[in-house]
């Protein structure tokens, strides 16, 4: 859901479809009393579906931030439970000994919803933790250098934070396999291509294969 | 790594560095913090309002009578002043276009228009204003006048008191906008007093439906 009120336009444009629904609700009320009650739930229903819908395309929020002359190339990678998936450490050795990379691993905390709306992440902190560290281990055995950090549950979000701290020159996100993806369902890697100016490649990690 | 990025970068930084001063705030990416802050803000005047409604509403269901307002104890009819209340209504929504407008205008670096928007938008919210204080005064019944008059008060005069912090509100950005604050790169102020008084605007049209019209 898209925040209706997230600027004055956004704000002025909320009043002038308060207007329109209040002034239909009035004007079938005025023909019949039950006609207004109708107009009142089609109209609400509507409207609570329109919010409820994914918010419009976001044109792009950083441009793509290109080589850092002089400085190292820098990798976003961002996993779930396939942090330590073979496919990925493959991956990132590969691209980093291409440009000898520097590599920073987000792991978002991944929680339940009522866990979320609780507040209790503790336990999907230490979980994302313990992924990101044996993941390390296993890339600095390699020679490879990388960091890690804990991100937001929201993947998008946790990409856009670790834009803003780690200015990456390309992302790599994996993934569980289709129909076993969360992420893939949710068309992660098409809307960071559409947010994020920057080359975004994907990576299937099958456990099961592992 | 851009200057941006270095002083998000710094947010990062390990406790005990040779910084003494807490690090930076690491903003949230989506949006603005000032922004954010008007949005709570709005959110708990919703909750604010919605507790008067509510008072409304279940004053309105109990009063199982055939006529709406109900009449009072010496058989006294409240007569709600819809018309001027259309009136003013129509006063107050123009005086959010007015602000959009003076918005639209300073991010166009047109800073007559935002002036000129602005100094609009204050002489619409003081003449709704003044026409509230002018029904009040020729209404015909009291606070006392059994609970619907005093929800009738209660939920137009919190709606008033909100347009009296929004004119000040206004009066503030009229003057920043006379000296020359904003432009169009920098003008949170404007956007923020906007939204707080296309806010006020949305209430008084529930308000106004509500009160008046149903």
């Amino acid at each position: 859901m898209r925040n209706p009120v997230r600027t004055e336009a956004d704000a002025f444009r909320f009043l002038l479809r308060t207007i329109v629904y209040f002034a239909l609700i009035v004007s079938g009320g005025l023909i019949n009393r039950w006609l207004g009650l109708g107009v009142f739930i089609l109209a609400t229903v509507i409207v609570a579906a329109r919010l409820s819908r994914k918010g419009p395309h976001i044109a792009p929020a950083f441009e793509a931030s290109g080589a850092h002359p002089g400085t190292q190339h820098r990798v976003l990678v961002v996993a779930d439970e396939t942090v330590n998936g073979d496919e990925l450490i493959a991956e990132i050795v590969h691209r980093a000994s291409r440009n000898s990379a520097r590599v920073l691993i987000v792991a978002p905390a991944l929680n339940s919803y009522l866990r979320h709306w609780t507040s209790d992440e503790d336990g999907a902190r230490l979980a994302a933790q313990e992924r990101i560290d044996a993941s390390l281990v296993a890339l600095r055995a390699v020679g490879v250098d990388a960091t890690g950090e804990i991100g937001s549950d929201d993947p998008l979000q946790a990409i856009e934070d670790a834009i803003r701290s780690f200015a990456p020159d390309e992302i790599v996100i994996a993934t569980h396999p289709e129909g076993r993806s969360n992420w893939l369902e949710r068309d992660l890697v098409a809307h960071t291509r559409e947010r994020f100016a920057l080359p975004v490649a994907h990576v299937v990690v099958d456990p099961d294969v592992d | 790594m851009s200057a941006h990025a270095e002083s998000f970068g710094q947010a990062l930084a390990p406790v005990g560095s040779a910084n003494e001063h807490p690090p930076p705030i690491h903003h949230s990416s989506r949006i603005n913090p000032a922004v954010l802050g008007i949005i709570l803000f709005i959110g708990s005047e919703i909750m604010l309002f919605g507790s008067f409604f509510t008072v409304y509403f279940f004053d309105r269901v109990v009063n199982v009578q055939a006529s709406w307002p109900p009449v009072g104890a010496d058989g006294q009819i409240f007569e709600r002043p819809w018309f001027m209340a259309l009136i003013n209504t129509l006063i107050l929504v123009t005086s959010s276009f007015t602000m959009h407008w003076a918005t639209v205008a300073c991010k166009r670096g047109n800073r007559a228009g935002l002036c000129a928007g602005m100094v609009l938008t204050v002489l619409l919210g003081l003449t709704f204003l003044l026409t509230q204080m002018v029904e009040y005064h020729r209404i015909g019944f009291n606070t006392s006048d059994t609970a619907f008059a005093a929800t009738f008060f209660g939920l137009t005069g919190l709606h008033g008191v909100h347009v009296f912090i929004g004119l000040l509100i206004l009066l503030g950005m009229t003057v920043r906008a006379f000296r020359g604050h904003f432009s169009p790169e920098q003008h949170t102020g404007l956007e923020v007093g906007g939204i707080y008084w296309h806010f006020v605007d949305v209430m008084w049209i529930v308000v106004f439906v509500t009160v008046y019209v149903l």
